[in-house]
């Protein structure tokens, strides 16, 4: 018998064989930069070499005919290179200027949207959902299509006081980030729990230990180990559904969708800082989930006739305060909004700095 | 005969509009009837329809790897496979990319043709975890299409509670803003502690990522437990020429407004004659100005990065940013990559010996407390680690009069 293969453990590739030459040759020696037209970096290098960028929308879960659709116009214009950024836009290098046209040209022909410099929105970043994660609550990639439709023109214009960034999680607890906007599933009812399975597949102590608010324990039911919930503390976050999947927190009706905003991870200007909830309640409703595109809409339509230049929207909310932000918005402000978590008194007022 | 397609009337709804369609690019793989994959594709696309109309997810794990390593393949088993049999297992390889995520066509060539051969065709570019998603392997397909991709250079990412893939931004390689080699940095630690990333053995997961300046384009500050951001320890260069420029065409109550005002730490002030000087000592290196007029206004020469520890999301105590426990790192020299290789192995180590199961970097900061851990790590406490001393006599202090000498000591030799 052949021996087994055993992997060849080299770690993460080297970049810079896979990087555009301009790239590898100016590498740490760039200059400054500037932004020609929406979807456009234009940088220049102490060398006095230029390099244009434009950048290109994709819809992250791609087939090989699209990758390859994108390498075969990597390899007409770009010298056969081509880098991705961290909310899956493909990016386009080219060092003559006169290409820049056709390319774009070529990207919109081939259904590849080209925007997300600058004041624009830029592609929601995304979980997995139903394609994949074995605990979603909804679909990321539906919910992305559906507000990226919505929100086209202001991915290929930069028409808001400074950039756009919005995620969505298909859980409550663990994978997206905190941007400007946030879409994220919140649960609204205590896990249903089979009784009949936990036996069998849950480590008891380990999904006990796993709620935040301690709020399960052991119990036998139907003469079998069991697990029960206090629902009364349970606040239906869903972290005992990955260890225990027959404690099911998914419910077509009682997961809804909540919008957050005012995240943000740059330290320009003002620290860095968590999304806040706005907005909770909205129906999981695919396939486009309409009540989510209309609530971000009417956000972000406040933030742009509102919001001064370079202030993210958090920054736009801080200046106005949060009574002005519901008094815009015309969104209802409610006890849930108010946090009674660990290191929540940080959240509230301790002034009489007011605004009405 | 071919497999019928399967009926997806709400999957359709997705594919109007202007914004590139995912579902258009499952459809494209399931009705490619000479490929091995179309016929798994169409019953996952039925299983996908399924979960719309159902409004819930339908996939569970299990234990799928490969030979040698511990972790990095996502195993998921259908739990209506006796509805889409042929969808029924439909496993991701985490792949990592190369740091900035640049690729010659080949390479992407190259994963599209052992994705047509061994999964499904279809591919994310990239996870939230920063890898390549090699998305759909049946269980038996698994090893084979590793192995072809390990072939040709692709290593497997981590999954589980494991030191994991990373990710970073363009930086050097097309910013000028990049304060450090984030390429070097990201596989300097990263290879160094490979084992810790393809076989998991820690208490929990431990990302690292890596930003370039204070714009930390990686997000790195709240989605690593190990982040990595350029900064610079000099003053900011400035070229009056083109500041002066820059106030010329945009106007002075432009540069007032959105320029001097904005800074956090009212470090700027604008002269008569349209030059600008900067107290570098309140400068806090946010990057707004800089962002705004790079022509003019440049980071510094000292450069090199701060470490923040203890970011993650909300799971299980609330989110957490990171903490920078180390202000500045220089960041230049072999020596200094080879300092902070040792000093991301010191981390991860401390991680493994101190975290309890299934606790982050960040919660367990919080339980064990900052200058514990500071101090467990061989550092030595920085106000830059606080945003204020603390305001409660909540402390037994009797070794006030040594911890003091400590920070005396400390100026003495940084004096000398």
């Amino acid at each position: 018998m052949a021996e087994a293969r055993q992997p060849i453990e080299s770690g993460v590739p080297d970049p810079f064989p896979w990087m555009h030459p301009a790239l590898r040759k100016n590498y740490g020696m760039w200059k400054y930069h500037d932004r020609p037209r929406t979807g456009v970096l234009h940088h220049v290098a102490e060398s006095g070499d230029e390099v244009w960028t434009v950048k290109a929308g994709t819809c992250r879960q791609l087939d090989v005919f699209t990758i390859r659709k994108l390498c075969d116009i990597a390899d007409e214009y770009c010298s056969g290179f081509i880098r991705f950024t961290t909310r899956s836009n493909a990016e386009f290098m080219v060092t003559d200027e006169k290409k820049v046209a056709p390319l774009i040209e070529r990207l919109k022909k081939d259904g590849f949207p080209v925007g997300g410099t600058g004041a624009s929105i830029s592609q929601l970043a995304h979980t997995q959902g139903w394609l994949h994660c074995d605990i979603p609550g909804t679909d990321a990639s539906g919910v992305v299509k559906a507000v990226m439709d919505s929100l086209y023109d202001d991915f290929v214009n930069e028409r808001f006081p400074a950039k756009v960034k919005i995620n969505t999680l298909c859980c409550e607890i663990n994978c997206g980030g905190h941007g400007d906007i946030d879409i994220n599933v919140q649960h609204t009812k205590p896990p249903v729990i089979n009784h009949d399975l936990v036996h069998k597949i849950c480590e008891r102590p380990t999904v006990i230990a796993r709620c935040p608010v301690a709020a399960i324990r052991p119990a036998v039911v139907n003469g079998l180990p069991s697990l029960e919930v206090d629902e009364k503390k349970c606040m239906c976050c869903g972290a005992c559904y990955p260890p225990c999947p027959p404690m099911q927190i998914n419910d077509p009706v009682n997961t809804k969708i909540a919008i957050w905003i005012g995240g943000k991870n740059s330290n320009a200007r003002s620290k860095p800082t968590f999304h806040k909830l706005v907005i909770s309640g909205l129906p999981n409703n695919p396939p486009r989930w309409p009540e989510v595109s209309a609530a971000v809409k009417k956000i972000l339509e406040a933030y742009r006739k509102d919001g001064r230049p370079y202030e993210r929207v958090g920054e736009w909310v801080e200046r106005i305060g949060w009574a002005r932000f519901f008094a815009l918005t015309k969104l209802p402000f409610t006890r849930h909004h108010i946090d009674d978590w660990r290191w929540a008194r940080g959240t509230w007022n301790t002034s009489a700095h007011l605004r009405f | 005969m071919a497999k019928k397609m399967p009926e997806t009337p709400m999957l359709d709804q997705l594919e109007s509009g202007p914004w590139p369609s995912f579902v258009t690019n499952l459809k494209r793989l399931a009705q490619t009837d000479d490929k091995q994959y179309a016929d798994r594709m169409k019953d996952l696309l039925g299983q996908l329809e399924y979960s719309y109309k159902n409004i819930k997810g339908y996939w569970k794990g299990g234990t799928v790897g490969v030979r040698g390593y511990g972790g990095g393949v996502i195993p998921r088993f259908s739990e209506v496979a006796d509805k889409f049999p042929l969808s029924a297992e439909f496993h991701t390889l985490r792949i990592m990319p190369s740091p900035g995520y640049h690729y010659s066509t080949e390479a992407l060539r190259k994963l599209c043709d052992v994705w047509e051969e061994h999964g499904t065709g279809l591919i994310a570019l990239h996870g939230q975890s920063g890898d390549i998603m090699m998305q759909g392997c049946s269980t038996e397909q698994v090893q084979k299409a590793f192995d072809a991709l390990n072939e040709y250079g692709f290593d497997m990412g981590g999954a589980g509670p494991c030191l994991r893939s990373s990710q970073s931004c363009v930086g050097a390689a097309r910013c000028e803003f990049s304060c450090y080699d984030e390429g070097r940095a990201l596989r300097t630690i990263i290879n160094n502690q490979i084992d810790d990333l393809h076989r998991p053995s820690l208490p929990y997961k431990f990302k690292f990522k890596f930003s370039g300046c204070p714009n930390d384009c990686a997000d790195a500050i709240h989605r690593s437990d190990g982040a990595v951001i350029g900064t610079w320890k000099d003053d900011i260069r400035v070229n009056q020429q083109e500041f002066k420029k820059y106030v010329s065409e945009r106007g002075r109550k432009d540069i007032i407004d959105n320029i001097v005002t904005r800074c956090p730490t009212h470090a700027m002030s604008l002269h008569d004659d349209d030059t600008i000087e900067v107290d570098n000592k309140s400068c806090v290196r946010c990057m707004h100005c800089i962002n705004v007029l790079p022509k003019a206004l440049r980071p510094g020469k000292v450069r090199g990065c701060a470490i923040l520890l203890g970011g993650k999301h909300t799971l299980q105590i609330g989110d957490l940013m990171g903490i920078p426990v180390v202000p500045f790192m220089r960041l230049e020299t072999d020596e200094d990559y080879e300092k902070l290789k040792e000093f991301a192995s010191r981390i991860v180590e401390f991680f493994a010996e101190n975290a309890l199961e299934h606790e982050r970097f960040g919660e367990m900061l919080e339980r064990i407390g900052l200058a514990n851990v500071v101090e467990g790590l061989g550092l030595e406490v920085d106000p830059n680690m606080v945003v204020n001393p603390r305001s409660n006599p909540y402390v037994r202090m009797d070794d006030w009069d040594d911890q003091a000498a400590k920070w005396n000591q400390r100026k003495v030799v940084a004096a000398e």
